[in-house]
């Protein structure tokens, strides 16, 4: 079985290129590429394109999905669609679920669960320490036979630092890459919103963007005694920068993601406390923003996330500072995203360099770009239609978007996965 | 020039001639209430919901009094002790009032932000009686009838706001409101107590309180609240009485008129010296409980008059 999508704008983050052109499909995987014009080969089915944009699918590291233990929250289907929906291809799945995802029983019932339910890929990670407690760690080696992708505590910092030397030193024996939320947890603890004045004038406890750089700061220090594989789930601040490109440049093997909203929102966002608007960390000022936008386009920082947060009503409906963090973000990954390309601070290339090419081969996966023999995970999208998102329109079974009523452009036509057109 | 809010939720949403509207007002209500007939019929028919979540004697007093000069039907509701335990939330909560018709509502909460959130919620008028550590727009208001009285007007003064401005509704209140009116406002306390971030809101910042005092007009004490200390913000009471603490050596820093205030409830010998709370030529404490009065009654007669005036709304 051979599918030719033609007449489309092929976005290659791996040339850095936007040629317009066609990509042949055969089974699962994309056999060739090449220039628009004579010459297009034969195929079982044709797909016209009609010149929009075709990309590798996303592979976003850090989805929550509530199973086990909030199923109501969201589900492996219901999160499934709301990937394919939004041109995630895979979903790297975080393991802050109830109970935590912690042993090879729990891992496999995962596995099997969103095999059965999830059109798109879904690779789960392991927690690092027994039930995200950061006492003892996890059974890292069983958990990768088992298939775990990564190994993080999520949003919980391992403070005990002891635990977390040996965490580290013991994971580098398997290879097993640790993603780590910097913050110093001493001085972020209570606070939901980074301080300064909108927090001194809204009456929010804050955290300094410091804690930031100084949990990145004890994590590279470790880095350099244990030389284990180490991502940064997300950083947020211009001043954790300078650190980030000093343990690339001294060879170390870390690599840095950020969260979309980071890049497309800022702490005013928030205004008369909506706590849509309330994530982990805290949202950020303009500078930090912009720095972080900056650092993308640079590479230096490496991957965006969605980190896609379900929270129920229930969890949101209450004053900013006792209310759940997070928001959902599969379907407006990419439409957020562009805002970043139509402000000009972003190339198409450079921006899918940081949400398929980038996570995947941190993750040593083969997807993630248009190369011959690579999995044909594509997304098809219009960069430019415009809409206004309605949050009761999404997939998911949480609605908690703070891009509810807000103009967006880009809308996401088809994506495949494995070959199969799972959406559009 | 009238007075168009549909809620009293902050400082930060009025404008200099909205304050002057209510301390106005406010003044007549002095009059009434020093009168032997200290009732209007300002909201008569109407009924006012006080819901503390947060214990309070003094401010729940003060509304529950200009309410019952009003002739408005007063009920308080203590929340702290009741269904937020059983796991009500503040939606659901808001509801509830709904259904009962109150007109206007008076809540105090431990979050910042809360209050908002139910007014966005409720069909009646809401008024913020202090929100975590967000705002407490009816002290500010009665501070500065207050000092409007005592100093003849509320602009061109210096004003210094001593103690624990981090977690103080109280400090962030008046900070807007002086500002709003033109006044220089200092902010004198150790920097664990008044973050840098301050400066931003246009005020000064002292550490050490003898400098900050040097030629204010008004010196407002603030309360050492010992039950948000939680990460030790400070040594100890000694050593902040003997920095902090107003004593009659500090005020003589201040101009020879200056007058001490202080929202209550003092702690005597931690913020403010026994004596100086006491004396009636430099402190205006027990004013300022007569103006909470006034000010409250100002504020609920405006909001409802804006009720009558708006259709009501059909219940959802």
């Amino acid at each position: 079985m051979t599918t030719l999508l033609k007449n489309a704008r092929l976005i290659d983050p791996e040339k850095s290129t936007e040629t317009n052109g066609w990509l042949l499909i055969e089974g699962t995987v994309i056999r060739e590429t090449g220039p628009a014009g004579p010459g297009e080969p034969a195929a079982d089915e044709i797909i016209d394109c009609q010149g929009k944009c075709l990309a590798p699918g996303i592979v976003d590291i850090g989805v929550k999905v509530a199973e086990p233990g909030e199923r109501h929250k969201e589900s492996y289907r219901s999160a499934g669609l709301a990937a394919a929906a939004g041109g995630v291809t895979t979903m790297v799945t975080r393991p802050d679920t109830a109970p935590a995802i912690d042993t090879p029983e729990v891992l496999e019932f995962v596995r099997r669960r969103a095999n059965e339910a999830a059109p798109v890929n879904v690779l789960p990670m392991a927690a690092l320490t027994k039930g995200r407690a950061g006492r003892e760690m996890a059974e890292i080696g069983f958990l990768m036979d088992a298939g775990a992708a990564a190994f993080t505590d999520c949003d919980r910092v391992v403070a005990n630092t002891k635990v977390f030397t040996r965490a580290l030193t013991y994971a580098r024996g398997l290879g097993a890459l640790v993603i780590a939320h910097v913050q110093e947890p001493g001085l972020s603890a209570g606070a939901s919103a980074t301080s300064g004045k909108f927090a001194t004038l809204r009456g929010l406890a804050g955290v300094s963007s410091m804690a930031e750089r100084m949990g990145l700061d004890r994590d590279i220090a470790l880095l350099e005694t244990t030389r284990a594989r180490y991502h940064a789930d997300q950083i947020t601040t211009a001043r954790a920068l300078p650190a980030l490109e000093r343990a690339k440049g001294n060879g170390l093997d870390i690599t840095a993601g950020t969260s979309i909203h980071h890049l497309t929102l800022n702490e005013l966002d928030v205004a008369d406390y909506r706590t849509f608007f309330k994530v982990k960390p805290p949202l950020r000022s303009e500078d930090d923003r912009m720095a972080t936008v900056e650092a993308v386009a640079s590479g230096l920082i490496d991957i965006i996330s969605s980190m896609h947060t379900p929270q129920d009503e229930e969890s949101k409906r209450l004053p900013f500072e006792e209310a759940a963090s997070g928001a959902v973000a599969l379907e407006t990954f990419l439409p957020a995203a562009l805002r970043l390309v139509h402000a000009g601070q972003l190339t198409l290339p450079q921006l899918f360099r940081a949400i398929s090419l980038n996570p995947a081969n941190r993750l040593n996966l083969s997807s993630g770009r248009l190369s011959k023999g690579a999995p044909a995970d594509l997304v098809l999208f219009d960069p430019d239609t415009p809409f206004v998102l309605d949050r009761f329109t999404l997939n998911s079974k949480s609605k908690n978007t703070p891009f509810d009523g807000q103009r967006m452009q880009g809308k996401v036509h088809a994506t495949f996965v494995g070959g199969e057109k799972v959406f559009g | 020039m009238s007075f168009q809010h549909r809620h009293l939720l902050g400082i930060e949403p009025l404008s200099p001639a909205d304050i002057t509207i209510i301390l106005d007002l406010a003044e007549q209500y002095v009059t009434l209430n020093r009168s032997a007939r200290k009732h209007s019929e300002a909201l008569a028919g109407l009924t006012q919901i006080n819901m503390f979540f947060e214990a309070s004697t003094r401010t729940q007093a003060s509304f529950e009094l200009a309410g019952k000069r009003l002739g408005a039907d007063v009920m308080n509701m203590a929340m702290q002790s009741s269904s937020l335990k059983k796991g009500e939330t503040l939606i659901d909560t808001a509801l509830t009032l709904n259904a009962m018709h109150a007109d206007l509502l008076v809540v105090r909460h431990p979050h910042s932000g809360a209050v908002d959130l139910l007014a966005q919620k409720v069909n009646c008028a809401v008024l913020n009686a202090g929100d975590g550590r967000h705002e407490h727009p009816t002290q500010a208001l009665l501070d500065a009838l207050t000092i409007r009285r005592a100093k003849g007007r509320l602009h061109r003064l210096n004003i210094a706001i001593c103690g624990d401005i981090a977690h103080s509704r109280v400090a962030r209140s008046n900070i807007l409101l002086l500002g709003k009116m033109e006044n220089r406002v200092r902010l004198i306390g150790p920097p664990t107590l008044v973050p840098s971030q301050f400066a931003e809101f246009g005020a000064e910042i002292y550490d050490d309180m003898r400098e900050g005092l040097n030629g204010v007009d008004v010196v407002m004490m603030l309360r050492l609240q010992k039950e948000r200390m939680d990460g030790g913000f400070i040594p100890s009471e000694r050593e902040y009485y003997h920095r902090y603490g107003l004593d009659a050596e500090k005020l003589a820093c201040a101009k020879p008129d200056a007058i001490v205030m202080h929202p209550g409830p003092m702690n005597r010998g931690v913020e403010i010296d026994g004596e100086i709370a006491d004396d009636i030529n430099r402190s205006v404490i027990q004013e300022q409980v007569e103006m909470g009065v006034a000010v409250r009654m100002a504020a609920m007669d405006l909001l409802a008059r804006n009720l009558r005036e708006a259709p009501q709304t059909v219940m959802a």
